[in-house]
């Protein structure tokens, strides 16, 4: 028997939620959440153990090797947390369901190659712009950083642009 | 004891991991119809959420600080480089109109069981790679434009904290009423049920879909 679907949190109460655990990140750690910055480290790491002298040699991933082990770091602990807390609020809220979601009018190899490529923008504009929506966005805007802002109107103009784009893949 | 902490410790990252992706899960946010939907205007709570989240932040720093809790200038607060940040957040933009996810989103989803967030993160790893290989030529775009060493709204405009606060909260309520409306005239938020329940992307209903498409 399917379990009951509880509702999500209405936007108002689920926004100070995230705004709350946000400063209490703040006043723990005296600096916010983030996301990007764990895919990066994941990357040097990874490339450090296939291609060990180039990922060394180069100039972006190279320094996350100096210290020897480029995950073990705060932001790593974090994410694991942020798979546990949403584990959590899924598994008790009759949310979690293994499956292929995604591009909604595509079958599951589109919606595959559209993951994977939007995954690819992502990562490389995340480095671009030195974090990513909870890094800069919500942890920049916290504090009320210039960086924060141009960091979501950009982010917005260009996903509302794409979205025009891509109407025939998604809903 | 003075605030911040500085605890980089291994209880205080799972505490706020666990906080950040419980809030982000039951927001939502695991959903990629309803990340989405935001760009196409259908559906408010990526604004509604990350807006009330800053303003609930902001204000709580603004009154540690007030109130002496915490000092000045205490917690990391970004710098911008003006075309690095601007074209990085548009290809995050980019992104999760094209896969559905931001980084944050994107480990929450896949904790809900969506497998595609898992070629997400692999298209991140791969995107990273693609950074880093080429960062020696991209150095000039990515230093240009510098601004002042973590510049902040107050600074920028040249009018106290509290006025940028009071700005943000009309920006949100006009948001929120705006996007209400518009939620209202394309049917509503998408609910919880609508992105769990009735939709035929469960692994297991595959083979069904493909039939349904060839017919």
């Amino acid at each position: 028997m399917q379990p009951t679907i509880r509702p999500f949190w209405p936007p108002l109460i689920a926004g100070i939620a995230l705004g709350l655990a946000l400063l209490l990140t703040f006043l723990l750690t005296g600096h916010g959440l983030g996301a990007s910055g764990f895919f990066t480290r994941l990357t040097a790491w990874f490339g450090g153990e296939v291609a060990g002298p180039a990922t060394h040699a180069n100039s972006y991933l190279g320094p996350y090797l100096k210290g020897g082990a480029p995950l073990a770091t705060w932001i790593s602990w974090e994410i694991l947390g942020v798979l546990i807390g949403g584990l959590i609020g899924a598994l008790t809220s009759g949310r979690f369901k293994l499956r292929l979601d995604g591009a909604t009018k595509l079958s599951g190899s589109g919606r595959l190659a559209l993951a994977l490529g939007g995954g690819v923008l992502t990562g490389f504009g995340a480095r671009l712009a030195r974090g990513c929506t909870s890094g800069i966005g919500l942890s920049g805007g916290a504090p009320l950083a210039v960086a924060a802002f141009l960091f979501l109107i950009g982010f917005f103009i260009a996903g509302v642009a794409v979205s025009v784009l891509l109407r025939r893949a998604w809903v | 004891m003075t605030l911040p902490l500085y605890d980089n410790g291994v209880a205080s990252g799972l505490l706020s991991g666990l906080l950040f992706g419980y809030a982000l899960e039951n927001a939502g946010f695991a959903s990629p119809r309803k990340l989405t939907a935001q760009f196409r205007f259908t559906d408010w709570s990526v604004f509604k959420v990350m807006f009330t989240a800053i303003i609930v932040a902001a204000i709580g720093l603004y009154a540690a600080m007030a109130f002496g809790w915490m000092p000045a200038k205490s917690v990391y607060v970004p710098t911008t480089f003006f075309w690095a940040t601007l074209t990085g957040g548009a290809l995050v933009g980019a992104g999760m109109a094209v896969g559905g996810y931001c980084p944050g989103t994107s480990t929450v989803a896949f904790a809900t069981g969506r497998l595609d967030a898992l070629f997400f993160m692999i298209g991140m790893v791969l995107g990273t790679g693609l950074f880093s290989g080429l960062f020696d030529s991209l150095k000039g775009f990515y230093l240009a434009g510098e601004g002042p060493q973590a510049q902040t709204l107050d600074g920028l405009l040249g009018i106290p904290t509290w006025a940028v606060l009071v700005i943000l909260i009309v920006v949100a309520v006009l948001g929120f009423a705006l996007g209400t409306r518009l939620e209202r005239a394309s049917g509503g938020a998408l609910t919880a049920e609508q992105v769990n329940g009735d939709d035929k992307l469960e692994i297991v209903e595959h083979v069904e879909i493909v039939d349904i498409r060839a017919r």
